[in-house]
């Protein structure tokens, strides 16, 4: 009998299948009716030990992760660690050593290196899941991102969604970019040329440096956060220009389809890729959505990674 | 008779006259005494090849560590030191001292620093560092970004006859790179650089050579625009050439799939056509030696997320495997492979080696080109097992070293 989700971690989109993917969004529905509940709280993963282990600074996922955690019954325990104290590898294996000595029965791990969820994966006994490594994946974010668009559309396949902003040093763009199209969405991203990765066609997207001509017909548009680095005249000349070729106004979103969804996966620049106007949107936003969306995504994740370490029939 | 040893019933490869000759070697006093047909004198010590090939012992040009045993288990009887040492080889005295570490077993040849602490600014005391023992001058791990010190060194060089090596990747757009840019860079979230990086730094460095008439050797190519480049320069009669690892003609970047951090290297793994392009250039003869890069690092270096672990490959004791590769897909023929792994680059370094000859010093590598066995990183005689090549079966194992007619293995 083969598993609905076969996977023993959760590192990234990249090696799922589609239905794979849905699977996880149908089991994070009954969490979403459970969060918007009185009473918020689940047994299931009474006794065991969540760690969370966060190399770089968060503190919106860090908080979904452990409100998940704790609504599902877990020990949740988080793990701070500043970037400057830990920079090398063999610490970050010993940490990941320690935990697991410690009988971790799950580890989320977020780290400022792509490839390093993978490599402590690779080297502890319990499940672990990645919230974010590098520019490599997020895959968390993209799982609540497509329960969103699904919600508000009735459907990822056959949509036009348009991701914008810094897609070269966003694991938020290609974990996106991998569940979107595997889902039958059709994906095009905006960047201007100085942050477009390349070859990003070869992932199965169209690639625009025009933002009004990617965003035309668009059904959802996908707004990425900018960080204040790459505004410094390296990659970008000023925060100004940014937003004058590829924020989003009210005027820009006019050139998406009519009832068009605007998402961010936070936090927001507002006036600098987004504008008040347009996040704020009563109707067309669906922003806040999107963190209601990552909890139960969240708790969903959770709970499957775990169903094997819980003897849960046909899991174990 | 003492001091002697003879070899009979081999395959002698002579890479000068490009033959494949069955007979015997003598050795005496070190060096070469007979070869050929010959009736072997009674009572010396002779060991008996049973037929494997036995050619000069392999010169590898540009290793960061001194690894006996790994050179030895290599078939590699002389090694050129790169000045990335600890401290960098930028002084006379450091020269001597490197140069004497492998005696009398493999020989060290210590290349000297191109600029003081390899910082790419101020010119070493090249001169002192000749008359130390250096047989040529390397910019290191990484390029002269300033061109008029790149200008200067070759001119000093040349004034000095020494050979200049250079490592060519555009520091500008190398800069934080540890992948080739291009689809798998992309989906694994890596920092990379175009591959034309390699292209310009050798489009730079063939002018400022033109200009100052120094030679130049550049270590270790890996693009095919690279390789265009240093293939015109020749057709012009200029003194150019380059080398290239076993890593860049068998692996592309697909290798750095699952973040392996042994397939951190430096210059990164390019694309396949690339790899492409540099088995065609070691056919045409663009390419004029194949060097191991040999760079053992252990876990503390390697066993890290991808980006931030160290570049390099433990290559020395698979370089002969993995080069004959060549041989058996008819991309060369032995002799030209024995060339590219002994004749060339001791001419290029002016050292002794890479010879049959009558009166060489007998170094000399035996081997089996056709005994398979299965690389594993954790049996490796080198001090680290760092190879992208891990598990992969391979054919042309060494049976015996001989350096200066003695037996290391």
């Amino acid at each position: 009998m083969s598993l609905p989700f076969p996977h023993r971690h959760l590192t990234g989109i990249y090696g799922l299948q589609p239905h794979e993917i849905l699977f996880l969004l149908d089991e994070a529905e009954q969490w979403i009716t459970l969060n918007r509940s009185t009473n918020k709280h689940d047994d299931r993963l009474s006794g065991l030990t969540l760690i969370n282990a966060f190399f770089e600074n968060s503190t919106r996922t860090l908080l979904s992760f452990e409100i998940a955690g704790k609504r599902l019954g877990a020990d949740v325990v988080n793990m701070q660690v500043s970037a400057s104290s830990v920079k090398k590898g063999e610490t970050l294996i010993d940490t990941a050593m320690t935990l697991n000595a410690m009988h971790a029965d799950m580890i989320v791990i977020r780290h400022q290196s792509s490839g390093a969820v993978q490599l402590i994966a690779d080297k502890v006994d319990c499940p672990v899941l990645n919230a974010g490594d590098g520019r490599h994946e997020h895959p968390t974010q993209a799982l609540l991102d497509a329960l969103t668009i699904r919600r508000r559309k009735g459907r990822v396949a056959g949509l036009i969604v348009t991701i914008c902003g810094d897609i070269l040093h966003s694991r938020v763009a290609r974990s996106n970019i991998l569940a979107l199209t595997a889902l039958g969405a059709e994906v095009r991203v905006v960047a201007p040329p100085t942050l477009m990765p390349a070859a990003i066609d070869r992932l199965g997207v169209i690639p625009f440096t025009d933002f009004d001509t990617g965003l035309d017909g668009t059904d959802v548009v996908m707004m990425l956060r900018l960080q204040n680095e790459r505004m410094d005249g390296a990659f970008l000349p000023s925060p100004r220009e940014f937003h004058a070729l590829y924020g989003l106004t009210p005027e820009r979103l006019e050139r998406a389809a009519p009832d068009a969804l605007v998402m961010h996966p936070g936090p927001m620049n507002r006036g600098v890729e987004i504008t008040s106007s347009v996040a704020d949107h009563p109707t067309r936003s669906a922003i806040t959505e999107q963190v209601e969306m990552g909890v139960a995504v969240r708790m969903a994740c959770l709970d499957v990674l775990t169903r094997h370490r819980r003897g849960i029939e046909g899991w174990a | 008779m003492t001091g002697s040893l003879a070899i009979r019933n081999a395959k002698l490869v002579d890479p000068i006259a490009g033959t494949v000759t069955e007979g015997n070697i003598l050795i005496r006093d070190r060096n070469i005494a007979m070869v050929g047909n010959f009736d072997i004198p009674a009572g010396i010590e002779t060991i008996d090849a049973r037929g494997a090939f036995l050619a000069p012992g392999l010169v590898d040009l540009g290793i960061f560590a001194i690894d006996m045993p790994a050179f030895t288990a290599g078939g590699i009887t002389r090694a050129a030191l790169m000045p990335d040492q600890s401290p960098p080889l930028d002084h006379a005295a450091l020269v001597q001292r490197a140069a004497q570490a492998g005696k009398p077993d493999v020989w060290i040849h210590p290349l000297a620093a191109a600029t003081k602490g390899l910082a790419g600014a101020e010119l070493a005391e090249i001169g002192l560092m000749k008359a130390g023992g250096a047989c040529a001058v390397a910019t290191g791990r990484s390029w002269i970004a300033d061109s008029g010190v790149m200008h200067r060194l070759l001119a000093y060089a040349h004034s000095l006859d020494l050979l200049v090596i250079a490592h060519a990747e555009d520091g500008g757009l190398a800069a934080g790179a540890v992948a080739t840019e291009g689809e798998i860079a992309t989906r694994m979230g890596l920092p990379a650089a175009p591959a034309i990086a390699e292209e310009m730094a050798v489009a730079r460095d063939i002018m400022l050579a033109k200009q100052s008439g120094a030679r130049i050797h550049f270590r270790q190519l890996s693009t095919a625009g690279a390789f265009d480049l240093v293939r015109d320069a020749k057709r012009r009669g200029l003194p150019v050439s380059c080398g290239i690892s076993p890593a860049h003609l068998l692996l592309s970047d697909l290798a750095v799939g699952g973040f392996r951090t042994f397939a951190r290297l430096s210059p990164p793994l390019r694309c396949e056509d690339d790899r492409k392009a540099a088995i065609a250039a070691i056919a045409d003869g663009t390419i004029d030696l194949i060097c191991s890069s040999h760079d053992p690092k252990g876990p503390e270096a390697k066993r890290l997320p991808f980006a931030d672990a160290e570049p390099g490959m433990s290559g020395a004791e698979t370089l002969l495997a993995l080069s004959l590769v060549l041989v058996r897909d008819n991309v060369i023929e032995l002799p030209r492979l024995m060339a590219l792994l002994s004749t060339t680059p001791a001419r290029l370094l002016g050292i002794a080696g890479g010879t049959l000859a009558v009166g060489a010093e007998a170094d000399l590598v035996l081997f089996d080109p056709d005994k398979p066995w299965r690389i594993d990183s954790d049996e490796m005689a080198s001090r680290a097992g760092n190879t992208p090549f891990d598990g992969l079966p391979v054919q042309g194992k060494v049976l015996r070293t001989i350096k200066g007619g003695i037996l290391l293995s």
